[in-house]
């Protein structure tokens, strides 16, 4: 019997099957999570948020004005935790309500650059040549188009209702160009790889490859990309918000802190400054969170460090800690 | 040189390509500001404006003549705004080019400088954080960085009016200098421009450093551990040419993609800055122009902002192939 025709001695049924599956994908990833307290600290803070976007409305009374007494200070009363507005609407409530959409808003923007950015970037970097320079022209003149004025001029011209799917696209509109950008010149690297190079001698289909040697690679990068991206859409939608450009239907961080500042001088008058500072420290704990998660998260996609978290991979590794001296 | 020339071409292509877009914008949307323009005249003139006359004074406005076909309204309008003629401000009642032309080196002023001063003291503190990587220096840096990486300009803005502005009366609260001074070369006007701008770029700085010293520290790290390195250093080279040779230069070139976003983020930062100081820069009459719904100035406003980003990228971008010889070459051999 030659080497060839030899069988695997051990056959795993399909329940084990499924539990390395788990283990690997599902349990590996989270406790490596929760062994970084970065991470630890990230994943709290957006898990939070999402609670807060999901069931927390349930939970908190709609916003409406005269709920209590005018301009109650943040942190003096139990019912008013955060304070009340110059119209006495719980700022609570306010910030509760204005977090599904923004959380909808956010995945779009974020979800629309990374895939278009991965697939052009990729595209480009891979096929090279003629495709490479057509692609590369168009993303330049994308990367050179500023963000923001860009957004705020389409929103005008284009007269778009208040959905914030349709707002999260608009304002990372042409964020995937330096995505794209970045993503190709690492698979201009990658595409000249040892083990590249043997799938393609071994005949292997160019999406296969792809999907398979190219994208692995670049998922840390990925996905610190869409977590720069969440953040860049949360600040510009606040900020175009609180200029009061963009439609709205509903309460928003930005309109929030546009009112408080229009409507009761919150930057000149302490007596208003809560009704501010509440939105924009939502905003930094959000930002920041989601900071702490991609730095930590980025070790999910090292394989050493994901083989030493999973029970089902024998380890032995030679991964030595990076102590960094030379 | 033919990198430059086709670099050239590239830059003056984006400026192409935005000004057709806006000339889509403005004049092919249903609904969109030609038609509001429209509707505007007539309730203003009521019925004594015959349409002939609407059409004329769209057209001195909008540099669109609106009973032309198509392409001869998009010739007549990229030739108009080639030549600088960006319309009639309908809020100022003076050309767009008059009112927006004067703001142009505010807001370079603003940015560039903002953009500077973060890029250089960014760099290096993650050079110095790297150095030394691990101490209480670095760790606490790292988390300062950390927290304003994750803080927008607008936030640190609304913060320093309120308490620098207001409370404290140690900085203005709003315009470019103070109105009794005339501008000029003379030092009065100097410091005042300076103070006046002084909360506006530190907003904008303050927001940025941190990130470029997280990703020089990385850089640096990475870089120290590369083999390289180590054979300069038994090459016996002179510390000073391999920190800057060796560490520096192989740190910084892969935040230059990084350098040109920023340059966009800092344009687009601007515009809300501005707005919050009362800062007469073009993202200052940006925001007038949309409240004021006079589209003209607001095509001028981006077109202007679009053409002064195009400029900062191309520089950057020579600069770059200038740092490292291998980017001259371009990937653009060879494909699968």
């Amino acid at each position: 019997m030659s080497e060839f025709e030899r069988m695997a001695e051990v056959s795993m049924t399909n329940a084990e099957r499924r539990r390395q599956w788990l283990d690997e994908a599902v349990l590996a990833p989270a406790r490596i999570v929760w062994d970084d307290w970065r991470a630890r600290a990230g994943l709290l803070v957006v898990v939070t948020y999402l609670l807060l976007g999901t069931v927390g409305p349930l939970f908190v009374s709609e916003p409406k004005p005269n709920q209590g007494p005018l301009l109650v200070g943040a942190f003096r009363t139990l019912e008013y935790p955060l304070g009340t507005t110059a119209s006495g609407t719980n700022i609570l409530s306010q910030i509760v309500h204005a977090t599904p959409s923004m959380l909808v808003m956010i995945t779009a923007g974020a979800v629309f650059t990374v895939v278009l950015g991965t697939a052009i970037g990729t595209l480009a970097g891979y096929k090279g040549g003629q495709t490479d320079s057509v692609l590369m022209t168009v993303t330049d003149i994308m990367m050179t188009v500023p963000g923001l004025p860009l957004t705020i001029v389409l929103a005008t011209a284009l007269q778009i209702k208040g959905n914030p799917a349709v707002i999260g696209v608009l304002i990372t509109i042409n964020a995937w160009a330096g995505l794209a950008r970045a993503i190709r010149s690492q698979v201009l690297t990658i595409r000249d790889d040892e083990y590249v190079e043997a799938s393609r001698i071994m005949g292997m289909s160019t999406p296969t490859i792809v999907a398979g040697d190219i994208i692995p690679n670049l998922m840390p990068y990925i996905t610190m990309n869409f977590v720069q991206q969440a953040r860049a859409v949360i600040f510009g939608s606040v900020g175009l918000y609180f200029l009061g450009v963009l439609p709205y239907n509903k309460v928003n961080w930005g309109v929030m802190m546009n009112a408080a500042v229009n409507r009761a001088g919150a930057t000149s008058s302490p007596s208003a400054f809560h009704w501010l500072l509440m939105p924009m420290l939502t905003i930094i704990v959000l930002a920041l969170g989601l900071t702490l998660l991609a730095q930590g998260a980025d070790r999910i996609f090292n394989p050493r460090v994901r083989a030493r978290h999973a029970k089902s991979v024998a380890s032995g590794d030679g991964d030595t800690p990076n102590t960094g001296d030379i | 040189m033919s990198y430059v020339l086709k670099r050239l071409g590239r830059s003056f292509l984006t400026i192409f390509v935005v000004v057709s877009a806006s000339f889509g914008l403005i004049r092919l949307l249903p609904g969109g500001p030609l038609d509001y323009l429209r509707a505007q005249m007539i309730q203003q003139g009521g019925s004594d404006l015959s349409t002939a006359e609407i059409n004329r004074r769209i057209a001195a406005q909008t540099n669109i003549a609106v009973d032309e076909p198509v392409y001869v309204q998009y010739i007549d309008y990229m030739t108009a705004i080639f030549r600088g003629d960006f319309g009639q401000s309908i809020w100022y009642d003076q050309s767009v080019a008059g009112v927006i032309g004067p703001a142009i080196p505010w807001t370079v002023f603003l940015t560039a400088t903002a953009l500077f001063l973060a890029f250089t003291v960014g760099v290096s503190l993650g050079a110095f954080m790297a150095y030394k990587e691990g101490s209480t220096f670095d760790v606490g840096s790292t988390g300062v960085g950390l927290v304003l990486n994750s803080t927008p300009g607008y936030v640190v803005a609304l913060l320093f009016i309120a308490f620098l502005g207001y409370r404290l009366q140690l900085f203005p609260t709003g315009g470019r200098y103070a109105s009794e001074l005339t501008p000029g070369l003379n030092v009065p006007f100097l410091a005042s421009v300076l103070y006046h701008g002084t909360l506006p770029i530190l907003s904008m700085a303050i927001v940025a450093f941190g990130g470029w010293a997280l990703s020089m520290r990385g850089n640096s790290i990475r870089v120290l551990g590369e083999d390289y390195l180590r054979v300069a250093r038994l090459r016996g080279l002179p510390t000073r040419r391999i920190a800057l040779r060796y560490v520096a230069r192989n740190a910084i070139l892969p935040m230059y993609t990084g350098l040109m976003i920023a340059i966009g983020t800092v344009f687009g930062g601007a515009v809300i800055i501005e707005n919050i100081f009362a800062y007469p820069g073009i993202g200052f009459y940006l925001i007038q122009a949309i409240n004021a719904r006079d589209s003209p100035l607001m095509m001028g406003a981006f077109i202007l902002i679009t053409v002064a980003m195009v400029i900062g990228i191309t520089v950057a971008d020579l600069t770059y192939g200038w740092l490292d010889p291998r980017a001259k070459g371009g990937a653009s051999r060879e494909s699968y």
